[in-house]
């Protein structure tokens, strides 16, 4: 691991030492604020118009900075960082071409509630708007993907902007603040003074619930006969899995888990029905369908999760649980909506909650849909199956690990074939639907939890739209283990071509890739490959020994599909369930 | 159903607040029929008064979206309360000498007022709600209007409110 261990000083002695108040640059003005955040590693990529915030950073070794290949991985790992530890991630760029190449980044944390502190450097306050070199207007250009934005006017406000942005980024509903500095801000000298207290008249986030509202959630429990619990990403965010443990143990009610929610309740218990829409489980999309009480735990009824919106949950009284108010109602008009934090919500809700006693018979048939209608493929001996090497990916990490996904089949098969029973667990770009987000968010992963197993699971298409991080990987000895799906096609582009668009193939085709375990060396990452099962065990056996980074390919199934599927516009219970029928 | 509605924004008064708030309107698909911005009673604080048409659920979204941005303070929706709602139009129309008192006429009818009088034309400014404006640009469009802005709608509720 890089991270350069501080100094052997007690956290007293050091944040004694970073708050002196005393006249420095904005540049060190920013590399203090960030370590009194809390903040243990920063990712990011220098430039011209952040060469004094670089400066500042040489042989400040209480300071840890992550170089990456490209300001995406930069930003991917902040998020993978974010995700897996619950704080806040953080990323370092220059201006123009540095900025927006972390729009993708942001847009993908923005979508999926993600709290990041992003900072870039810009031309200098006299050149802003002359088009200078290196110039964007990067706080327009991310103001739809950002949760709140600053450009520093003044060196005197960098304390109080960055404690602002933490507290933005990292509460109410999380996402990304940017931070944009320019050069002579970050050169300019003023006293330091550290900002503890935050006034945002415009930002109160609505944590506990309304009583009364929490009151008729509990009534419409009592008089559910089909009742189903629908649990978003919110859950994991608020740290609510062991409040939702308790409320699902309480009511007995069935619950389904989206796939930003996989992790907030045990896979493996019998009141999980697996991930609803799309490519989710026929138990939990024809639970949703038939049920009379549906209760939304923060997630957003997002249309993978809906299909035809006009036939969702057709017979259900709909309770909505979400800190964001604007995303009840939103989507599917709502009976009962909750406004709170989720943990906050289900703390007070499970003094109250009983038995959902009229279930009985919804109870039985649930588990009776569960047995008949499990996830299934058929397996070959001739060829690899990718849903075969994520059970054995599973298998093999005793269900342990941290998975990260890039966005395809892979990662509906990572979903559907590695049960997760622990919160931040899975991390997956789920509402942007990012390619090559899978690798670089598992750096950040495992900066974030160096004791853990960190896997990455990624198609061949998206390990190539980030694989220059295979560099900081292998320079810094971060033992990420990756996984390539490797089917030489964009599996899932095929399969809706093959379904959809009536076999006609266009531009899906990735043949010719560069040679997976030789790209791996070239970066000095170890590489291996495997083309049957004993190899594919053997090789990630030893992959996963391997005290460094390494990456195994495996050679998949180019026809594979995904099922069950759900085809855009049909109601989520008509699902194409192929070869797992 | 859609309607018109008119919902004042308390907001910072910082750079791009204009943009935070005219971008989560386009971005969200939702319509603007008229903008104005100035000063309010609190420094630091500026107005917004901007009127849309859309269904009740869209004014909700409207309502709650903006609620979402950091430098919005408060959001009225104006409309559903008894209140005064005041455009100022500037209207320059073609007067030749001779046609000026039938002009002259409309404009005092309207309560307006003429502001600048040339040699072939003359510049009338009204104020009133936006349907006293229309009324008054159909009976000044046969003289020829050669130019005309209007400010847009800034309202208030009436009384204690």
């Amino acid at each position: 691991m890089s991270a350069q261990s501080a100094t052997l000083k007690s956290k007293e002695e050091l944040i004694e030492k970073w708050s002196k108040p005393e006249v420095i640059t904005g540049s060190e003005m920013l590399l203090r604020s960030l370590l009194l955040e809390g903040v243990d590693c920063v990712f990011g990529y220098p430039g011209g118009a952040v060469l004094y915030i670089y400066d500042a950073m040489y042989g400040f070794s209480d300071f840890n900075h992550l170089l990456t290949r490209h300001e995406q991985g930069a930003i991917h790992a902040a998020d993978g960082y974010a995700r897996s530890t619950g704080k806040v991630g953080v990323c370092i760029a220059t201006s123009g071409p540095g900025a927006t190449n972390l729009v993708t980044g942001i847009a993908t944390a923005y979508m999926d509630s993600v709290p990041l502190v992003v900072i870039t450097g810009n031309v200098m306050s006299s050149l802003i708007g002359t088009d200078a070199f290196q110039e964007a207007d990067i706080v327009g250009i991310t103001m739809p993907i950002t949760k709140h934005s600053y450009f520093v006017r003044n060196v005197e406000d960098l304390p109080r902007i960055i404690h602002e942005a933490f507290h933005i980024a990292n509460t109410g509903r999380k996402g990304p603040v940017l931070i944009d500095i320019p050069k002579d801000v970050s050169a300019a000298k003023a006293l330091f003074q550290p900002v503890k207290e935050v006034h945002l008249r415009g930002y109160n986030p609505t944590v506990q619930p309304n009583r009364n509202q929490v009151d008729k959630l509990v009534r419409a429990i009592e008089e559910s006969e089909r009742p189903v619990l629908l649990v978003g990403g919110g859950a994991i965010y608020s740290g609510a899995h062991e409040e939702l443990y308790e409320f699902v143990t309480k009511t007995q009610i069935p619950i389904t888990t989206t796939l930003l929610g996989l992790g907030a309740f045990p896979t493996g218990h019998e009141l999980h029905m697996g991930f609803p829409g799309m490519h989710g489980t026929w138990t939990a999309n024809t639970a949703i369908q038939n049920a009379d009480l549906l209760i939304n735990i923060g997630a957003r009824f997002d249309d993978r999760v809906t299909g035809k919106l006009s036939g969702f949950a057709p017979h259900a009284k709909i309770v909505h649980i979400d800190i964001d108010p604007a995303e009840i109602g939103k989507n599917v008009p709502t009976d009962i909506p909750i406004v709170g934090d989720v943990k906050a919500v289900l703390q007070v809700a499970n003094k109250l909650v009983k038995r959902a006693d009229k279930a009985d018979v919804w109870r039985t048939q649930i588990q009776a849909w569960k047995a008949s209608k499990p996830f299934k493929y058929i397996d070959s001996d001739k060829e690899l199956k990718p849903q075969w090497v994520v059970s054995m990916i599973h298998e093999t990490t005793k269900g342990d690990a941290i998975v990260t996904t890039d966005v395809g089949q892979h990662q509906m098969w990572a979903a559907q074939y590695y049960p997760f029973n622990k919160p931040r667990s899975l991390i997956t770009s789920g509402g942007l639907g990012t390619m090559g987000f899978g690798f670089p968010s598992a750096i950040g992963a495992q900066m974030g939890n160096p004791d853990r197993t960190v896997v990455s699971i990624n198609g061949d298409g998206g390990m190539q739209m980030c694989a220059q991080e295979l560099a900081i990987c292998a320079i810094n000895n971060i033992p990420v283990k990756i996984a390539v799906l490797n089917n030489q096609v964009l599996g899932m582009v095929r399969q809706w071509q093959e379904l959809i668009h009536e076999n006609r193939y266009s531009h899906i085709d990735l043949a010719g890739s560069p040679d997976f375990v030789k790209l791996a060396e070239a970066y000095g990452v170890r590489g291996f490959r495997a083309t049957n099962k004993e190899e594919a065990r053997r090789a990630w056996e030893e992959a996963l020994k391997h005290p460094g980074p390494a990456l195994v390919e495996f050679v998949v199934r180019k026809e594979e599909n995904v099922y069950p599927m759900v085809t855009q516009g049909s109601t989520i219970d008509q699902m194409l369930m192929g070869d797992s029928e | 159903m859609n309607r018109k509605h008119t919902i004042a924004i308390l907001v910072n008064d910082q750079p791009g607040v204009l943009q935070r708030v005219s971008g989560l309107f386009g971005r969200r698909g939702f319509n603007i029929e008229s903008i104005t911005v100035g000063a309010s009673e609190e420094p630091g604080l500026s107005r917004m008064v901007i009127v849309t048409t859309g269904d009740d659920h869209t004014l909700e979204q409207i309502q709650k979206q903006l609620y979402k941005l950091i430098d919005v303070i408060k959001v009225i929706d104006v409309g559903s309360n008894p209140m005064v709602a005041r455009e100022l139009g500037l209207i320059k129309v073609g007067a030749e000498p001779s046609a000026r008192p039938e002009i002259l006429g409309i404009v005092e009818t309207f309560r307006a007022a003429v502001v600048d009088i040339g040699p072939n034309s003359m510049i009338v400014q009204v104020v009133g709600d936006s349907d006293k404006l229309d009324a008054m640009i159909e009976l000044l469009k046969p003289y020829g209007i050669r130019e005309m802005t209007r400010t847009g709608v800034t309202a208030m509720i009436r009384g204690n409110r």
